[in-house]
């Protein structure tokens, strides 16, 4: 287990260097954040200075190694814009991004695991139908617009939740949290609801999917030969077995969910990561715009990893390798 | 006269496919009594599975019990209904299935899946739960049952796999046991293993056994008596050395000319010519009358089930060493 972790550790450096390299020169290639940042009415001097002062006159090799260099001493640059370090900038705006994107994946199972485990065992009943004709919906309707309706709907006309920010938050480890008072769930529910449309529909196809399979399978048929209760073969046997492919998925996807928060966090004027980065992607603020990305890979990094864990837990069967 | 364990009277179980009605099994009618073995013998496809599980009532949709009796102790268990069957399932009718790579949930480990059903039927703690199970697990020769009901099931052989759900069938010392084809996809010394178990417990606590399968060796050596199955249909039934030394049907003439034997070294195998006939397409008359070496005019007509002599009987109307119905 702790050769595996270190290998994987290992690995995951390599990822890294190699992402901070394409970062760093697809950054670059942009734009020149000096004709955005400089004032036209600057003078020759004054311009002068100022590149210099963001490191900019350097050549693009020296540049990276500066930063690599300082990354390595876990200093990924300062904001162009707001001349804080980027990473504190985005690490600030990071819990309410997280905060959105759990509530997420937490609406996608509590909605979507019923509702595919129904749709699975009665595949040809009206209302499975309807389910999965349901699921295609939230498969094809663009998130932006399901955003809008939902205010529209629930914010405008009803005027039961509120459109945007956190609301309330309450202190918790130093972070500000919504989820833990009634005002920032009120505050949460449409966003998180919105962010998890998309994964809603994955997690009923999944579902279905896997339930009609094991269902077919004779560990089943043996349990009912064992004269099992169906509860306990529908939500022992089968569901430990579909979990896997559910746990994957919904693992692998949580990266996502978090880099492509944007949409959202723009709609409901979620004061998150997303929002940050389009916002000096606007402006070109190459530190923040590279440090939000290495975070991002190293997010997807984590996140593998920890799926890859989860599945030993689940499944018997699988051994890490690497382990003796 | 006790009721016999289990009683099939003219069962019928169709599937009805797109193409038409399959009628799997067509007009079952067999019995076992208390401690007896019935080797149930056929081809695939002829339906001796379907029987099995029909006696169960697990057979998948779009199949279904469309007629007939299945009469367990006198109770018809066809007319029961899902929750009473469930009761008694795993409790006083137990199956094993084909194939144990696959009957055993691969996630769960072997002490859930056994405990499980002991708390399904039986209201007692986990703990005398688990020691029942334990003690299930001795029994078909687990050594050190205790450590090895921790595993899960990759950790096992398939022959031990098999043990285990042989295990599993026995935890409440059923009155019935249906064996589909247990040891078929076992190695042969795994196999005699088995087989020694399954006919010593069936002396030991007076279990009867449907022991269903396609091989006649098996049966030869562990059934009391032996149900020949063909198209659906049973077309001999007897004492099994009876039915093996001077059988009557051409279609047991054939199945067991087909086994390899010592006796016969060099010579052909003997092959039944063509094909099991399509389950859609089934002929008017006698079903293996276009693969039979004696098949004549009359066997166009549905030929009836006989009682040649007493316990011997065939759906043929010209058998083999023919004597004077009874």
């Amino acid at each position: 287990m702790t050769l595996y972790l270190l290998r994987r550790c290992l690995q995951a450096a390599g990822v890294m260097l190699v992402m901070s390299v394409l970062v760093f020169v697809g950054v670059y290639a942009i734009g020149d954040p000096v004709e955005i940042l400089i004032s036209p009415e600057a003078d020759q001097i004054e311009r002068e200075r100022a590149i210099r002062a963001l490191g900019l006159d350097l050549p693009l090799w020296q540049q990276y190694l500066v930063f690599l260099k300082n990354a390595l001493h876990g200093d990924l640059g300062r904001s162009f814009v707001f001349n804080e370090p980027a990473l504190k900038l985005i690490l600030d705006r990071m819990p309410a991004t997280l905060e959105l994107a759990f509530g997420a994946t937490f609406v996608a199972l509590l909605v979507g695991l019923p509702l595919g485990l129904y749709a699975g065992l009665r595949p040809n009943g009206a209302l499975a139908r309807g389910i999965m004709a349901g699921s295609i919906l939230g498969f094809s309707l663009p998130t932006f617009w399901v955003g809008l309706m939902l205010i529209m709907v629930f914010a405008v006309q009803l005027g039961w939740l509120p459109s945007t920010g956190r609301g309330e938050t309450v202190d918790v480890l130093g972070t500000r949290w919504s989820f833990l008072t009634l005002d920032g769930l009120r505050h949460l529910a449409m966003p998180a609801f919105n962010l998890a449309l998309f994964k809603i529909s994955l997690v009923i196809r999944l579902t279905r999917a896997g339930v009609r399979e094991a269902m077919l399978m004779d560990y089943v048929k043996f349990a009912r030969a064992k004269g099992l209760h169906p509860s306990r073969i529908v939500l022992v046997h089968v569901l430990k077995n579909i979990m896997i492919p559910v746990i994957t998925v919904v693992g692998l996807e949580f990266g996502g969910t978090i880099a492509f928060s944007v949409v959202t966090e723009s709609i409901f004027a979620w004061p998150g990561m997303g929002k940050l980065i389009i916002d000096s992607i606007n402006v070109l603020d190459r530190p923040v715009i590279v440090a939000y990305l290495m975070l991002i890979v190293l997010m997807f990094i984590v996140i593998n990893l920890l799926v890859d864990l989860t599945y030993t837990a689940l499944d018997p069967r699988v051994r890490l390798e690497g382990r003796t | 006269m006790t009721a016999p364990t289990l009683e099939l009277r003219d069962l019928r179980t169709h599937f009805a496919t797109r193409g038409g009605v399959v009628k799997a099994v067509d007009g079952v009618s067999l019995r076992v009594d208390r401690g007896q073995v019935l080797g149930l013998v056929g081809e695939s496809g002829s339906g001796k599975s379907v029987t099995g599980f029909s006696i169960l009532g697990l057979v998948d949709p779009p199949g279904q019990v469309v007629g007939g009796q299945v009469l367990f102790q006198g109770q018809d268990l066809a007319r029961l209904d899902e929750e009473a069957m469930r009761h008694l399932r795993g409790n006083r009718i137990a199956m094993i299935f084909q194939d144990p790579m696959m009957t055993l949930n691969p996630v769960l480990r072997i002490d859930t899946q056994m405990i499980e059903t002991v708390l399904a039927h039986a209201p007692v703690s986990r703990e005398e739960a688990r020691q029942r199970a334990r003690d299930a697990l001795g029994q078909v020769g687990i050594a050190a049952p205790e450590e090895r009901m921790r595993a899960y099931p990759h950790q096992f052989s398939g022959g031990m796999r098999q043990r285990v759900a042989i295990a599993i069938a026995l935890l409440h010392k059923p009155d019935l046991i249906v064996a589909d084809e247990p040891t078929t996809a076992l190695d042969v010394t795994i196999q005699g293993q088995i087989l020694a178990e399954a006919q010593k417990l069936c002396a030991e606590h007076g279990t009867a056994l449907i022991w269903i399968t396609h091989d006649l060796s098996v049966v030869a050596g562990l059934a009391d008596r032996i149900a020949v199955m063909y198209a659906g249909r049973v077309v001999e039934e007897g004492p099994v050395e009876a039915v093996l030394d001077a059988p009557l049907h051409p279609y047991t003439v054939g199945l067991i000319g087909s086994v390899p034997s010592r006796n016969r070294r060099g010579a052909a195998l003997n092959q039944i010519p063509g094909m099991t006939p399509s389950m859609l397409n089934l002929p008017a008359g006698c079903a293996f009358a276009a693969r039979c070496p004696r098949a004549a005019s009359g066997c166009s007509e549905p030929p009836p089930f006989v009682e040649f002599r007493p316990g011997r009987s065939a759906r043929c109307i010209h058998p083999h060493a023919e004597g004077p119905p009874a």
